[in-house]
């Protein structure tokens, strides 16, 4: 990394005014002024439209092999989606799958 | 219906929030320990995490400057990843938009993935509360959420490479995501929602900036939306 410290501060105060503006554009400047049905119904899909996507690059390509594809992390991913549709909870979830990754962490530390 | 106030809403959105303490730990521990070894002093890394905080935001600057990006590519790039926020902003003005203006500021602040998943799904399931009580819920969920974040960020610098990687930390950040994601997946629309942002993100990985994202939201929506109406169960 070669940046100097006044780029690195650039960048974080930009990307932090940057992104309180965008978290305020909306509830700071409608107010209490009522939406259209239309955009309602397509807000209503905001997260659902927008997280799955965020994550599967990350499933498919995680950073962490270097963009290589592992059985070990879809499988984990792919429980903590089963139990969090299962048990509707997200806790259940997350300890599914970071479970799967341990175990299977746990079973190759072993086997050398 | 038990009687409710913002003083009960704000313990409702507490209790609500403190299992998801376990995931914002981790998540805000990682970026203290990647940010430390990328190179970043210790103001560097609180900064990110006070004044952004947004993790996936934060990991993406990261990320680019490690690989020495230009500095207005980091910055547009780390940005268009929070645009989704955007949305979660407009999500909640009709809930929240009568609420005085430094508590709309003060909301927005906070307003990160967790805070927003937990408070909307609350306004979604009871709308009829007073603004008050949606405004106490969101601080409810925010009290133990924002201080963990912040805290386990500069722990991490303090533990920096003492965590080992077999802890599998990195993929503590998809599996939130999927976590909050796959107990919102009620109907038809939410399912048909999320395929289309996962086909989509692999459609159009191709672009550059993060843009994918955005297109695969805004397709999501569209398709969400539009499944909603021919199944006729708009409100």
């Amino acid at each position: 990394m070669n940046y100097s410290a006044g780029e690195i501060w650039l960048i974080i105060l930009a990307l932090g005014a940057g992104t309180f503006l965008v978290r305020f554009s909306f509830l700071g400047v409608l107010g209490n002024r009522s939406l259209p049905a239309w955009l309602l119904r397509h807000l209503r899909y905001t997260a659902v439209g927008i997280l799955p996507g965020m994550v599967t690059p990350l499933v498919l390509w995680p950073q962490a092999t270097g963009g290589q594809t592992d059985p070990g992390r879809i499988a984990a991913a792919a429980l903590a989606l089963a139990v969090g549709l299962w048990t509707r909870s997200p806790i259940w979830a997350i300890v599914a799958g970071m479970a799967t990754l341990w175990v299977q962490g746990w079973i190759m530390a072993s086997s050398f | 219906m038990p009687v409710s106030s913002p003083r009960t809403a704000y313990w409702r959105g507490l209790t609500t929030a403190l299992p998801f303490v376990i995931v914002v730990g981790p998540f805000g521990l990682l970026f203290g320990v990647v940010g430390t070894e990328a190179g970043l002093d210790v103001a560097q890394v609180m900064g990110f995490t006070v004044l952004v905080i947004a993790g996936a935001s934060q990991f993406t600057a990261l990320q680019l400057m490690y690989d020495n990006a230009p500095t207005l590519i980091v910055i547009a790039s780390a940005l268009a990843v929070n645009l989704r926020m955007a949305m979660y902003s407009a999500s909640f003005a009709p809930h929240l938009g009568g609420a005085p203006f430094w508590q709309r500021a003060l909301i927005a602040y906070m307003n990160v993935d967790q805070t927003y998943a937990m408070s909307i799904t609350e306004y979604e399931t009871a709308p009829h509360q007073s603004t008050a009580e949606k405004v106490a819920f969101f601080f409810g969920t925010a009290t133990p959420t924002i201080p963990v974040w912040i805290g386990a960020s500069a722990l991490g610098i303090v533990l920096g490479e003492a965590i080992p990687p077999a802890l599998g930390l990195d993929f503590a950040v998809p599996i939130t995501f999927i976590a909050l994601i796959a107990p919102a997946l009620r109907t038809l629309a939410h399912v048909a929602a999320a395929l289309t942002s996962v086909v989509m993100a692999v459609v159009f990985s191709f672009l550059p900036w993060n843009l994918w994202l955005l297109v695969a939201g805004l397709l999501a929506m569209i398709v969400g939306a539009e499944v909603e109406r021919r199944m006729g169960m708009g409100r």
